[in-house]
């Protein structure tokens, strides 16, 4: 037995770890005992977790082909791993969540997104095929219109175990990104800036929902992939190199938490970049991976972890429900150091979780406090007509999320199927899934 | 250096890692193994990721009587040899019945010093090459966990440093590899401590720069070399009381 947690060390649990090197190991696995597979552990609650059978998928981690941005490739790959073989001959994920450190199959099983969702949709959009096996051991290759790709993109692992998958690279000229930074004062301000931008290739701000004289206060980062003539001629446009990680060794005191201190750092933060807002050339892993330089950034939070909330609203009643969530949010005075505000496009796959509007991020230490104050949340999200992410979930109750009536129709589907006793994890079994 | 590398037992976790490493660096590979069309995934990994040349051969441990045939027949003979044979067996199996303790030691001893024998002669008189042996810490003191496993490895270690000892104004190097506890099948199912636990991307790259600088034994983590030192250093009286 180890002691395993998500990404937000929050809620830990002692679970029987066993790793797949090869199909046999996975079909072996699965003949034995109910499971989930995991792979790099970036779910931040229980999604990967079961504590009967945890199936480590990180050692199968093959890429079998590549051809013309089209590669084929084991699970348990991670998109570092796809970025360091392939960003020097100009190909860069289609679609990257906000981490590198996440394996192929955890992408396409929370169907990840990223900040150019409103034009490109999510991890979906790039996967042509995706190996699943399922409860009898045997292997399908669901493609792009079967039910089984449908509800396994986005189905955090529970139709079966994602072995391997095709999916489709972007050609780039560069490995920089124009970045346009702009600096509001409002959340009205940034609804308005975000719909003027829809055709920005990546977007993506960040949100003070502090208490504090700076509440409402964004940074909107806009990006687009450079081209070589954008580059000062002394630039090399593919140079792969690596940056120093900087380790988080232990957790930082709580009382970095309280209210009065976050509205410190966030002012700071925002001054700091509005002044320099503007274009400026970034290099890929600064501008799509700012916390993966600091290795182990969980640890902040310290012992006890901590807990994400993000939700999706629809479009119509986005402006209202952000406001509302932001209220209540100052209100508590346990706002978090990153509050992400995004811009949804079109949904992607019928059990994806983006819908056409806006969508919001925030990290909380994992308190009793906070826990209410989610709850809070919960109710102000549903009232408008919002859902909440699956890979970020460690805490929502099942009713919560079966007001999605996509929910009951996902657990229904895999009750039918003979999937609900083979494939759980402690989310699957909290949510009813 | 950019010469092919023959890696033996090339199916286990370790040795994915050090082909990966190699590869990486620029050689061509040879993946020797029984079964070799298991390693098919392994090969389109290794050309996909690098565009390595890479051949498999056919190749059985424990049928030492092949041994000298494989090394002649090799396409090329390599510029580094790398032996990553070798199965843990079930200590209790091994202690009931003796002839799965010969399996053992066979398996981790035996067939490992047979190939490399043959590829140190046939580089000795290239006058030239690199052999590399994984052994393991467990051979630096018989515990009652797996003595069985650990007397194999024993021996293999101290062939390595005889190996190395006579090959070495003939051009030929030789590296001993001692891991500790590394993420592979073989640690399933059993919790070891973080500090102690190598994944085995960082073997690779530990044999790959051992291989590089000329070292001659190495401990992956560099911390086992501490660890067994005191091992070694507790008095028999003592020792032979603990459980470790």
């Amino acid at each position: 037995m180890t002691r395993i947690s998500g990404w937000g060390r929050f809620p830990v649990a002692e679970c029987k770890v066993t790793s797949a090197r090869s199909e046999a190991d996975v079909a072996r696995a699965i003949a034995k005992a109910p499971l989930i597979a995991r792979g790099n552990g970036r779910a931040y609650g229980d999604a990967a977790m079961n504590t009967g059978q945890t199936l480590d998928m990180t050692a199968m981690d093959r890429m079998l082909s590549f051809e013309d941005g089209v590669l084929v490739a084991e699970a348990g790959v991670l998109l570092a791993d796809i970025i360091h073989t392939f960003l020097p001959s100009g190909w860069f994920p289609m679609v990257t969540p906000g981490t590198k450190y996440v394996s192929l199959g955890g992408a396409i099983a929370a169907d990840v997104h990223g900040k150019n969702h409103h034009l490109d949709g999510s991890f979906r959009a790039c996967v042509d095929w995706v190996d699943v096996m399922g409860p009898d051991g045997n292997v399908t290759r669901a493609a792009k219109g079967d039910d089984l790709f449908d509800w396994t993109v986005g189905g955090m692992g529970l139709t079966g175990v994602i072995l391997r998958a095709q999916i489709r690279l972007r050609p780039v000229e560069t490995m920089y990104i124009v970045q346009d930074t702009r600096a509001l004062t409002s959340l009205e301000e940034t609804l308005a800036a975000f719909e003027e931008t829809l055709d920005a290739p990546y977007s993506v701000a960040w949100i003070d929902c502090s208490d504090g004289p700076h509440h409402g206060h964004s940074l909107l980062h806009l990006g687009r992939h450079a081209t070589v003539s954008d580059l000062p001629e002394d630039t090399a446009p593919l140079d792969v190199t690596h940056k120093r990680k900087l380790p988080v060794p232990f957790g930082a005191p709580p009382f970095l938490f309280r209210g009065l201190w976050l509205r410190g750092i966030n002012g700071i933060y925002w001054r700091r970049n509005a002044k320099r807002a503007g274009e400026k050339l970034v290099d890929w892993d600064s501008y799509f991976y700012p916390l993966d330089a600091l290795l182990n950034w969980n640890r902040f939070y310290g012992r006890k972890g901590f807990v994400q909330f993000q939700c999706a609203l629809p479009q119509e009643s986005s402006a209202e429900g952000l406001a509302e969530l932001m209220t209540e949010i100052a209100a508590s005075q346990t706002g978090s150091v990153l509050s992400v505000l995004k811009r949804f496009g079109p949904q992607s796959g019928p059990f994806s979780f983006p819908m056409p509007g806006y969508t919001l991020a925030l990290d909380f230490p994992a308190s009793e406090r906070s826990l209410e104050l989610m709850s809070r949340l919960d109710t102000i999200t549903l009232a408008h007509g919002g859902r909440f992410y699956l890979a970020k979930d460690a805490r929502m109750p099942e009713a919560v999320a079966k007001a999605d009536p996509r929910a009951e129709a996902f657990a229904a589907m895999r009750k039918q199927a003979g999937l609900s006793d083979r494939f759980t994890s402690l989310q699957s079994e909290r949510l009813g899934l | 250096m950019s010469g092919p590398v023959l890696i033996l037992g090339a199916a286990s976790g370790m040795a994915r890692a050090v082909a990966r490493s190699f590869a990486e660096a620029g050689h061509a590979i040879q993946l020797a193994a029984r079964n070799v069309a298991r390693l098919e995934d392994d090969a389109a990994d290794l050309r996909t990721r690098f565009g390595t040349e890479v051949s498999l051969l056919e190749f059985d441990a424990l049928a030492l009587d092949s041994h000298k045939a494989f090394v002649d027949n090799l396409p090329t003979l390599p510029e580094v040899a790398i032996c990553a044979v070798g199965a843990m067996g079930e200590q209790p199996q091994s202690e009931a019945d003796p002839q799965a303790a010969a399996q053992v030691i066979r398996a981790n001893f035996e067939g490992p010093a047979s190939v490399l024998a043959h590829l140190a002669n046939a580089m000795e008189a290239r006058g030239a090459g690199t052999l590399v042996g994984i052994s393991s810490v467990a051979g630096d003191r018989g515990r009652a966990s797996n003595y069985v496993y650990g007397s194999a490895k024993a021996g293999f270690t101290a062939f390595l440093s005889g190996l190395r000892n006579r090959l070495a104004k003939k051009g030929v190097h030789v590296v001993t590899v001692l891991p500790g506890f590394v993420k592979t099948a073989m640690l399933d199912g059993i919790d070891t401590p973080g500090p102690l636990t190598a994944e085995p991307a960082e073997v690779g790259t530990a044999i790959l720069k051992a291989v590089e600088k000329k070292k001659n034994v190495i401990y992956t983590r560099p911390i086992w070399r501490v660890v067994m030192a005191v091992i070694r250093n507790i008095p028999e009286p003592v020792f032979k009381k603990t459980s470790l």
